[in-house]
């Protein structure tokens, strides 16, 4: 099938990879503005305190001081999901976590920013903090959002798909377990930056390291109640995301605001600490898990419950919620599904979305737990996983469409590149493999506002020289999503990606596309560009045929040329074609646009974890543990992803290596952990992020089931090959010393704890022991979908 | 604050100029010469991203005073093309796809040509002590190490 292709499929370089290694790529920060004034943030030093008064006479006094503003300036409430608008750019009222932004300075330089700051006096009035899970769960203390004492539940959910209680009790074996997986954070290179710049026509123009212009264009517009027509959102090169700018944040906002009270542009630069404040990572879960079993390792039922620490604001919170108890169905056919869950505030950095948001938490709990109860049923790792694997072209119990699937070809691959049967429980003392699978959206089915417009568009314009400029929202954020675009309009014109002129991400020129996350762009604006390029294909196709006198189905473009397929002297160069298109139908303009197809069920939550397509992967990991210090090597890692196709086999092999490396650095490393409401280490330093000295070889199979509906047969990367890594590394850790840690990160000091367990005779097992005791109320009963096949 | 000219020479080219005290080297090919392409993710010495030569030394630009500096030859990524040809690095990472969202790449650039040139047969044990100190949040840094093995080969072919 690869061979009907001439570029997709091809290892090719990025369309922007030599600008990038020659230096040239411009980043925000890279930019300076005639007149630019530098901004900065005064940030909360309290986790919880009312705030009494701000006085900030003496720092406008400074000279070089231009403005400082304060949360009395920016009054209007936002939030990236309409239903839950709580935060505002400086804090009004309150501050909620050490590091909240509580007022800006635009000065000439960073020094008399800083010297301001420090100028600024602000009197605060400590409140009671609530920093854990449990706190939240009590009644006496104070509410983070609303008044008085209470609990700080932010949502909870109660789900329930078929009938748990009779498919447990059907069972022949019954398992529960409780899991613990740590917050932690994305750590982009690059951290946040924002430059504004307010015209005396009263035009607003912000280049921002940001992944969703739209969105942040949308909150631009509600709280600085400027018409959306007057401003404009660049997201300029972007250097890495993950999901860390995925929220409009206060700096775009304080920045814009800045510039419009000076009239010069401002420019804010986070500093990396600032960053660990802003945060928006992944979630801290508890979770407890129970499922029933036949003896053959078939699934009866399932409950899972999860319990998020969402940190001081909502962010993503009630989409990541969802999240946590969407996808366990999609790789496993469980006939009766009960999912009870619920985020709490606390007075901490908030959490949000990273690189699988919401499902690497119960992903790692799932796959462990199905691990532990294999070995209790006689089955073996691969068994068990085979026995339950989704089908194709299915539904599952809890509403989601599965179309193409190569979960079990994927388990296949590794299975066998690794040798995992023979290694398994074989291999010398402290070493052992582990293996864990897991899928991913091709894109969140809904936008995160309702409405029924394409949730991306792409256009093409050609110019009178051949000329091919694409124009798309989509932001890079080093997943190549413009080499993707490139491509496959390179496809459709028979032309090289390099050839294409890419203009992307800017409000004022480009359609929208909702933003690089959810893993939607290969999949909608590469859909999108599929359309658009399929046009412009015919419409010159149509041309070069009446020239030469032939059907347009003999007509193909390729290397540049259009002409008559099989007869290579009967055509013309593209340019020519070209103009001969324009010159018979007018303007060669055309556009595409991509829906989704409707395919939320009616219950509540029903629009988290529908997907046009899902990803799957499998994963081996072998690791060498040092019984004394605890110390984990990992000596190589295999991991298959079904791509659906892949468009550029290199830059998704990168993917792949990527996912694998943030999720070692997930299961072995990374804590964002607290000391009451203080950060342990915002630092680079403090926070371990795996070097080139922690990395092992990766052996990565791209699996290509051809989706349907995926542009030209492809899914989604960026974030599947993420999830099973982390449980595939606890369970190597189990194969290799015989202990369980049930919790995240896999430390040292965990892994000598169990062992010393393990030699005082009692169980190898570092985690959770037991879950609050919280009574969900309100569980929604939902029929399975018409058609569902209990297994 | 006192003032000081500093006289050095950027990526061949001598440049002179008026610095503080406290000016770092990072701040004054960023914002003085805007060399942008030398980039920063931390400003403390802990990620390597404003790695650049002095002298042909690897060092971290934000953690150097700039009047330290003074009478070296500094290069930055600006400057590793040779009479507008890429170092064989550059079109390695490039080809390899050593690069994904380009932030660290600069840095690692200059500690790979640091690597190279003091040792042009690396293993891929020595390439990654060599790049111990420069992060890399998107690749898992497997593609930088292969490119790093590709230019050196090439490097030894010519
Ligand atoms: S900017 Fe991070 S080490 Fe210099
Ligand atoms: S390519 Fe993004 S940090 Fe290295």
């Amino acid at each position: 099938m690869s061979g009907a292709f001439s570029v997709v499929g091809e290892r090719l370089p990025r369309v922007d990879a030599m600008d990038q290694t020659m230096g040239k790529t411009q980043y925000v920060d890279d930019m300076t503005l005639p007149g630019m004034l530098v901004g900065r943030h005064l940030t909360s030093i309290h986790a919880h305190a009312r705030i009494l008064s701000i006085d900030t006479s003496r720092a406008e006094a400074l000279v070089g001081v231009h403005a400082v503003i304060t949360g009395a300036d920016l009054p209007i409430t936002y939030g990236i999901l309409p239903i839950s608008q709580d935060e505002h750019a400086l804090a009004v009222g309150r501050v909620r976590y050490v590091g909240e932004p509580v007022a800006a300075v635009a000065a000439i330089n960073p020094e008399i920013a800083e010297q301001a700051l420090a100028l600024i006096d602000v009197s605060y009035e400590p409140l009671d903090e609530v920093v854990t899970l449990e706190q939240a769960l009590e009644t006496d203390h104070p509410m983070l959002h609303g008044d008085g004492l209470g609990q700080n539940v932010h949502r909870s959910a109660a789900l329930e798909f078929g009938d748990v209680e009779e498919g447990f009790a059907r069972a022949d074996y019954v398992r529960e377990d409780v899991f613990f997986f740590g917050g932690n954070t994305h750590a982009a290179l690059e951290t946040h930056v924002a430059l504004a710049s307010y015209s005396q026509t009263g035009k607003l123009t912000l280049w921002s390291s940001t992944q969703v212009p739209h969105y942040v264009h949308r909150t631009l517009e509600k709280v600085l109640e400027l018409p959306a027509g007057r401003i404009r959102v660049i997201a300029t090169a972007i250097g890495g995301g993950f999901g860390g700018k995925t929220d409009p944040f206060s700096h775009e906002l304080t920045a814009a605001k800045l510039s419009m009270v000076t009239g010069r542009p401002v420019k804010i630069n986070l500093s990396r600490e600032e960053v660990f404040y802003a945060h928006r990572g992944r979630h801290p879960v508890l979770m407890w898990v129970k499922t029933g079993f036949e003896n053959n390792g078939q699934i009866t039922s399932m409950h899972f419950k999860t319990f998020l620490d969402g940190g001081a604001y909502s962010s993503y919170g009630v989409a990541s919620l969802y999240y946590t108890g969407a996808l366990q169905t999609t790789t496993y056919r469980i006939p009766n599904y009960r999912f009870e869950g619920l985020r709490v505030f606390t007075n901490k950095p908030p959490c949000g979305p990273k690189r699988g948001h919401g499902t690497p938490q119960p992903r790692f709990g799932l796959e462990c737990h199905l691990d532990k109860a294999a070995a209790d049923l006689g089955l073996d790792p691969v068994t068990i996983r085979q026995v339950n694997a989704v089908e194709p072209f299915s539904t599952t119990v809890n509403h989601l469409r599965i179309t193409s699937c190569a979960l079990v070809e994927c388990i296949d691959k590794v299975v066998e590149a690794s040798d995992f049967t023979v290694k398994r429980g074989r291999l010398p003392s402290g070493r052992g493999v582990g293996l864990a699978v897991g899928a991913y959206m091709s894109g969140a089915g809904l936008p995160i506002y309702f409405n029924d417009m394409p949730q991306s568009e792409v256009q093409i314009k050609i110019d009178r020289g051949g000329g091919v400029t694409v124009y798309s929202m989509a932001t890079d954020i080093g997943q190549g999503s413009t080499t993707m675009l490139a491509t496959v309009v390179a496809e459709a014109l028979g032309l090289e990606p390099r050839d294409i002129n890419m203009v992307i991400a800017d409000t004022d020129l480009t359609p929208v596309d909702l933003g690089s996350y959810s893993s939607r762009v290969t999949f909608m604006a590469g859909n999108a560009a599929v359309t658009a390029g399929a046009k412009i294909r015919s419409r010159v196709v149509q041309a070069v045929a009446d020239e030469l006198g032939v059907d347009p189905a003999q007509v193909v473009t390729k290397g540049g040329r259009v002409g008559v397929s099989g007869d290579l002297d009967r055509c013309v160069t593209w340019a020519e074609a070209v103009r001969l298109a324009i010159a018979a139908t007018g303007p060669l303009v055309e556009s595409g646009g991509y829906t989704a197809p409707k395919l939320a069920g009616t219950f509540r939550g029903a629009g988290v974890g529908i997907s046009p397509a899902y990803s799957y992967s499998a994963c081996v990991v072998e690791v060498d543990c040092a019984a004394d210090t605890g110390l984990v090597k990992v000596e190589r890692v295999w991991l298959a992803h079904d791509i659906g196709r892949a468009l550029n086999p290199l830059l998704t092999e990168g993917q792949v290596e990527g996912g694998v490396y943030m999720g070692l650095g997930e299961a072995l490393y990374e804590e964002h952990t607290f000391r009451g409401g203080l950060h342990r280490g915002p630092s680079l330093l403090d926070y371990k992020i795996p070097t080139a000295l922690d990395m092992p070889p990766v052996e990565t199979f791209l699996v290509e089931s051809d989706d349907p509906e995926g542009p030209l047969g492809a899914k989604e990367v960026g974030q599947g090959p993420l999830l099973p890594v982390i449980p595939a590394v606890a369970n190597a850790i189990h194969d290799a010393l015989g202990v369980r840690i049930d919790e995240v990160p896999i430390t040292p000091q965990k892994i000598v704890a169990a062992l010393r367990n393990v030699s005082r005779g009692r169980p190898g097992r570092i985690g959770p022991e037991t879950i609050p005791d919280f009574e969900f109320s309100r569980l929604t009963r939902v029929e399975p979908p018409e058609g569902f096949v209990t297994p | 604050m006192a003032d000081h000219i500093l006289d050095f020479d950027v990526n061949g080219e001598n440049r002179r100029l008026l610095v503080t005290d406290q000016r770092t080297l990072l701040e004054v090919l960023r914002e003085d010469l805007v060399l942008t392409g030398t980039k920063h993710g931390c400003d403390v010495g802990e990620c390597g991203a404003c790695t650049v030569l002095v002298d042909d030394r690897p060092v971290l630009s934000c953690l150097v005073i700039a009047r330290q500096v003074e009478g070296s030859s500094v290069r930055t990524v600006e400057g590793l093309a040779i009479d507008g040809a890429p170092d064989l690095l550059q079109e390695a990472f490039a080809e390899l796809g050593a690069a994904q969202c380009g932030y660290c790449t600069p840095g690692m650039l200059l500690s790979a040509r640091a690597l190279l040139d003091d040792n042009p047969e690396p293993t891929t044990d020595e390439i990654r002590e060599g790049l111990a100190g420069n992060l890399c949040r998107c690749t898992g840094y497997i593609k930088i190490f292969e490119a790093v093995e590709l230019a050196a080969s090439r490097d030894h072919d010519r």
